[in-house]
């Protein structure tokens, strides 16, 4: 399977980059690593005419403490993220939940901007994201914006970044010793899940459960209000719309994020360090 | 657009379209044809080449994203004298193949699995090359071999002729 032709464009800054997306309107699509915008490109489910690399853009790759946060930049590949001392330390559920992603091929390409740019409802990175809340830090011809996370995925293969923007950082709590869990179930290893819930500090994020990947409100709220976890996570699947595919039927999803949320919060709430 | 690699430990510039993939570039481009195209859609690693010391899937890779870079492919694995590559010694001692289709993958995938983890434990292996499929099931033969060749020492996990790359 060969793409269909297209040009290459490749910026040496962001704002480059931005000039790129702003000529190009809607024919150009951002290549980071290239491990989902590829295989549609050779399935010619996405034929853009042009393609802004940006891999090759410098100081997009980091992980740092800053204030109450963590910031992430949006070139910070897979690998990195799961080796990454600083966000072991302050954002624990991010290595682990990367150290999930695919195979160690898939992890030494993908991009943390990259993942959450396609906003592909199974996506491991975003559930994770979602249930820590933060920032996406986009940045456009006019400069840079921030976008509540919880406001970014609006449904399948879309979100709230225009045409001419590019993701530049992710920003998340630190959450430090905070219980986390994310529990993801597949068929096979390195398989996308057919459902996975991520949990930390009382949040809750469930990953093929939509159009996008969702919080499950109605489990957090009785969390609040002092639910037991059983009680709580029976509520996982309220107000989500799962798909039916070979793997599972909607009933069945329903069920496995229900299951799911609850082996999560009993992880989260038992021990911090035991899910990895 | 023109694009320079250096493969195998030598440099060279073609003239390629941008859609050509890394697989395509290696096995027609450079007439090296180790590196197998299996499934085509990044699950089965046949195609696994290192890439500035990162083993990747080359279906799933430009080769305009390797301009500049480094890449070794299963033919730049041995010695300029023909001496195996202590993996590939251990594959063949522990006889970690059957019909030999996943093998350069495998091959390529294990030197990348040493390079991150010298001393893996047999979960660990198996996790390591859990984006590689071999289709008649040789997989206990393979870890097998992939601890083998870590208890030879620090050389297996070694890419030949890849240097540290500036980012």
């Amino acid at each position: 399977m060969i793409p269909g032709s297209f040009e290459l464009v490749r910026p040496a800054s962001v704002e480059e980059a931005v000039a790129a997306l702003v000529e190009h309107g809607d024919d150009a699509k951002v290549l980071a690593g290239g491990h989902s915008l590829l295989p549609l490109m050779k399935l010619r489910l996405a034929m853009p005419a042009v393609l802004v690399d940006i891999s090759r853009i410098p100081g997009l790759s980091y992980v740092r403490v800053e204030g109450d946060e963590v910031a992430i930049g949006a070139g910070t590949r897979h690998h990195e993220l799961e080796k990454d001392a600083v966000a072991a330390a302050e954002v624990p559920i991010l290595p682990y939940v990367a150290s999930q992603v695919g195979d160690p091929q898939v992890r030494h390409r993908g991009t943390i901007g990259g993942t959450v740019a396609h906003s592909d409802p199974a996506s491991d990175l975003p559930t994770a994201l979602l249930a820590l809340g933060g920032t996406v830090v986009v940045q456009g011809p006019s400069g840079r914006r921030d976008i509540p996370i919880t406001e970014f995925w609006l449904g399948f293969f879309e979100t709230a970044l225009a045409e001419d923007e590019l993701i530049v950082e992710i920003r998340v709590p630190r959450t430090g010793s905070a219980g986390w869990a994310y529990e993801k179930f597949t068929r096979r290893a390195n398989d996308w899940p057919i459902v996975a819930a991520a949990a930390v500090d009382g949040r809750v994020a469930l990953a093929n459960m939509a159009g996008s990947v969702v919080r499950a409100t109605a489990t957090e709220e009785a969390l609040a209000r002092g639910a037991s976890i059983a009680e709580a996570a029976a509520l996982a699947d309220q107000g989500t719309s799962p798909g039916a595919d070979m793997h599972a039927d909607q009933d069945y999803r329903r069920h496995l994020a229900r299951l799911l949320t609850r082996r999560a919060l009993e992880k989260a709430a038992g021990a911090p360090a035991a899910a990895a | 657009m023109q694009i320079s690699i250096t493969v195998n430990g030598q440099q060279r510039t073609d003239e390629v379209e941008p859609r050509l993939l890394l697989a395509h570039y290696l096995r027609e481009v450079c007439g090296l044809k180790a590196t197998n195209i299996g499934c085509d859609t990044t699950s089965c690693g046949a195609c696994t080449v290192i890439v500035d010391g990162l083993s990747v899937k080359s279906c799933t890779v430009l080769a305009a994203q390797a301009d500049g870079g480094q890449v070794t492919t299963l033919e730049g694995l041995a010695g300029p004298d023909g001496e195996m590559h202590p993996v590939q010694q251990a594959f063949r001692e522990e006889h970690g193949l059957q019909c030999g289709f996943c093998t350069p993958g495998m091959v390529m995938a294990a030197v990348g699995v040493l390079a991150d983890n010298p001393d893996p434990t047999d979960r660990e292996i198996r996790e390591g090359l859990e984006g590689n499929l071999c289709r008649c099931t040789g997989y206990h033969n393979i870890v097998r071999a992939v601890r083998s060749a870590a208890q030879a020492g620090p050389a297996a996990g070694q890419v030949p002729q890849a240097q540290e790359v500036a980012r």
